[in-house]
């Protein structure tokens, strides 16, 4: 058997079905081994970007590692934005990549990048195979490291005379030795865990106002029914982050939304407020906190987290611990007696029943087209968002009910990250309708994946939100900038995205009369292949409300 | 403040890379470094000296504690370690002033390590305040070159950092 071979027999023994990935010289060994191989369906996009972000949409909507593949050189460094979001999202993801052979490495040779260097920064770890022995053990240990602690993305660099070697069972090098053992003990939870859970009962009996602040741990640790009853038991309020959001049912009346810059602002008074604030899985990014002196400042905060580097890192905490969310909630629900709070939950529902979010619904509006595919979706499809003002309107009008449903570059902000995403989710979860909602600029940057969505016909949903200019940055012009409208406008050649899209061999539908949306989103949804939607929205709607940068989060902009 | 740090990492290529990586993106400040293997050729033990407050050291801990290749790390208390450094002095020796040169040498227990007609190389092991003494002592000869090692630092008494402690 050689290398390549011994590699697909591996990702087939640890579960691996499907891969993204894109071909080239340095991979051709790995391709080869694909050619014959029945059991594991490949992907190929038609940027290595797209590959990374379809398997980090993967991850997300399944909890499976997403596992992508390309060649060295250009493919390795295509992969790097993908990386880099996983990362900062703390996706499971490993990336192979092919390399020169050994004999040329550190040689400038054609298509040599050293993306193990490159990477350092964005991944959790990384390896370059030299020897054909250790494959089984490092990609297990790949595996390993991307999936447990605080999941992240692990690189392996393949070089291609590696691949090419036979190998025979006997030479291959046992998978599990010390290493796995020394690095999962430092997933045991931490001496004395249980006096802290003690502690965190004793402070959550005391408080008055407690808010639960949850974010894309509850997810990763899939603890949202424990949140549910935590929420219920003690009749806290729960607000998510953008990573959250998915972990608390959007209509569950003690559901006060996101916080933050575009939060709602119940969510963000009740945070200046609250006299408890329990942070679970959440690590306090500054689109969240505001000004950091004035965020929560009456609170004493309880942080959980998997990763003990995040406790205290952005803000001061009073109680922090180190572990795994659903393990910490499954004891602190054995200890935690009921609670009422009835004050505190009547202010709470009067600032959501006085400040609701709203929008005045005349003409097209970008928060109507999010209502309308909530409603003939009933909650439950799978949302993944490009970035920018589409993406916070996706957050804040679609009304979720299932975990793994909201599929959005949060972290990195990385526009064109939804069409591919988007792909990779429905991939993994065929029995889910998904939508990608999109920004006209947003869906420029990956627009091509919609070739991939009709070869593999794919039938992804992709909504255009069409204001024929960047929307966030144009909003942060109007009001930051003195409506210096620097190259913001995508208006100066209208670009017919129906004809692209069927160019593409995609269905395109065009939306301009607000009446025309409920059926075209319906006809979408019945064809049961790939399609976009593009819909004039009105170009001057801005997200509201917004926390101006640096400011706190209780000075909100948009609220009367 | 400055703080002593030990870390015990898999002796593999690219380790300093991803730990001197680590630093320069986070913004923390190495006051020196040094490396070498172990009693276990397996295991390299990192001797770094950062400066920055307390939550900077502790981020430092737990940042380190997080790269895979990172196998203990802990914080070297001055009071409860001996700490050394080894520096090597070439200074200008024209030939009247080389015995002053020699006997302050010997006062500060260093030694002699080359001679030539103009100059004078000096090694001497110490902690940071013994060697900074010296150079301002030689500083008026003239200090031609001046190369150090880096500190490093072990436990006093019994107690050593092994893999096989937790932290």
């Amino acid at each position: 058997m050689t290398g390549a071979e011994l590699l697909l027999k591996t990702l087939s023994d640890l579960g691996i079905d499907t891969i993204f990935g894109f071909p080239g010289g340095s991979a051709l060994p790995i391709y080869d081994a694909l050619y014959n191989n029945k059991k594991i369906r490949h992907i190929r996009t038609v940027h290595e970007q797209g590959a990374a972000h379809a398997a980090d949409g993967y991850a997300r909507a399944t909890g499976k590692v997403g596992v992508v593949l390309s060649t060295s050189g250009p493919g390795a460094t295509n992969l790097v934005t993908g990386i880099a979001n996983a990362y900062m999202d703390s996706i499971p993801m490993v990336a192979f990549t092919g390399q020169v052979a050994l004999g040329l490495l550190g040689k400038d040779s054609f298509q040599e990048v050293d993306i193990t260097g490159v990477t350092i920064p964005i991944t959790k770890h990384s390896f370059l195979i030299r020897d054909k022995r250790d494959i089984v053990k490092k990609v297990k240990e790949a595996f390993h490291i991307a999936t447990t602690g605080r999941p992240g993305p692990v690189l392996v660099d393949l070089p291609k005379d590696v691949m090419t070697q036979q190998i025979s069972e006997d030479e291959i090098k046992k998978d599990v030795n010390g290493f796995i053992d020394t690095f999962s003990s430092k997933q045991h939870l931490p001496e004395g865990f249980g006096a802290l859970v003690e502690k965190a009962v004793r402070m959550i009996e005391k408080a008055k106002r407690p808010v639960i602040y949850a974010g894309g741990g509850i997810t990763s640790s899939n603890a949202s029914a424990e949140l549910l009853q935590l929420a219920e038991r003690i009749n806290a309020p729960v607000t998510t982050t953008l990573m959250g959001i998915t972990g608390f049912p959007t209509e569950h009346p003690l559901c006060l939304g996101m916080l933050g810059m575009h939060g709602t602002a119940y969510a963000n008074m009740a945070i200046t407020e609250c006299d408890l604030l329990l942070a679970l899985g959440a690590r306090f990014d500054d689109r969240v906190t505001g000004k950091v002196k004035k965020f929560a400042p009456k609170a004493k905060i309880i942080h959980i987290d998997i990763d003990p580097a995040e406790l205290g890192k952005n803000v001061n905490i009073n109680l922090g611990i180190k572990g795994d969310v659903k393990q910490f909630l499954k004891e602190l629900l054995e200890l935690l007696p009921s609670k009422k709070n009835e004050q505190w939950l009547r202010t709470v529902m009067n600032w959501k029943n006085s400040y609701p979010l709203k929008y005045c619904n005349k003409g097209l509006k970008p928060q109507y087209v999010v209502e309308e595919i909530c409603r003939q979706t009933e909650g439950k499809a799978i949302i993944a968002t490009e970035v920018g003002q589409l993406q916070m309107w996706a957050a804040q009008y679609y009304k979720f009910k299932e975990n793994r449903s909201f599929i959005s570059s949060g972290g990195l902000g990385t526009m064109g990250f939804g069409l591919p995403a988007a792909l990779g989710a429905k991939l993994g979860r065929p029995d889910k309708t998904v939508f990608n909602i999109a920004g006209d600029g947003s869906f420029e940057m990956n627009c091509h994946e919609l070739i991939t969505a009709a070869r593999y016909n794919i039938p992804v949903i992709t909504v255009i939100f069409n204001n024929q200019s960047l929307g966030m940055v144009r909003q942060w012009q109007e009001l930051f900038f003195d409506e210096r409208y620097s190259y913001v406008h995508l208006d100066e050649v209208e670009t017919d995205y129906v004809k692209l899209a069927e160019g593409c061999g995609v269905k395109g539908y065009g939306v301009t009369e607000k009446s025309d949306l409920p059926k075209v989103i319906k006809q979408a949804m019945e064809i049961q292949a790939p399609a976009i939607i593009d819909v004039k929205i009105d170009p001057k709607e801005n997200v509201m409300p917004m926390v101006p940068a640096g400011k706190a989060i209780n000075e909100m902009l948009g609220i009367d | 403040m400055k703080t002593t740090i030990s870390v015990l990492v898999e002796n593999h290529p690219g380790v300093l890379f991803r730990i001197a990586g680590l630093f320069s993106r986070r913004g923390f400040n190495i006051d020196s470094l040094a490396v070498g293997t172990t009693e276990n050729p397996d295991i390299s033990r990192i001797t770094i000296v950062v400066e920055g407050d307390e939550y900077i050291v502790e981020q430092v801990k737990k940042q380190l504690n997080k790269l895979v290749d990172v196998i203990k790390v802990s914080k070297i208390i001055p009071e409860d370690s001996v700490t050394r450094e080894l520096v090597l002095i070439k200074v200008d020796a024209e030939p009247q002033v080389r015995s002053e040169i020699i006997h302050m040498a010997e006062i500060f227990r260093a030694n002699i390590v080359d001679v030539s007609r103009k100059s004078m190389t000096i090694e001497l092991t110490g902690d940071k305040n013994k060697i900074s003494a010296f150079e301002e002592l030689l500083k008026p000869f003239g200090i031609k070159e001046l190369v150090r090692t880096g500190i490093i630092a072990v436990n006093r008494g019994a107690n050593s950092i092994k893999i096989e402690e937790e932290n």
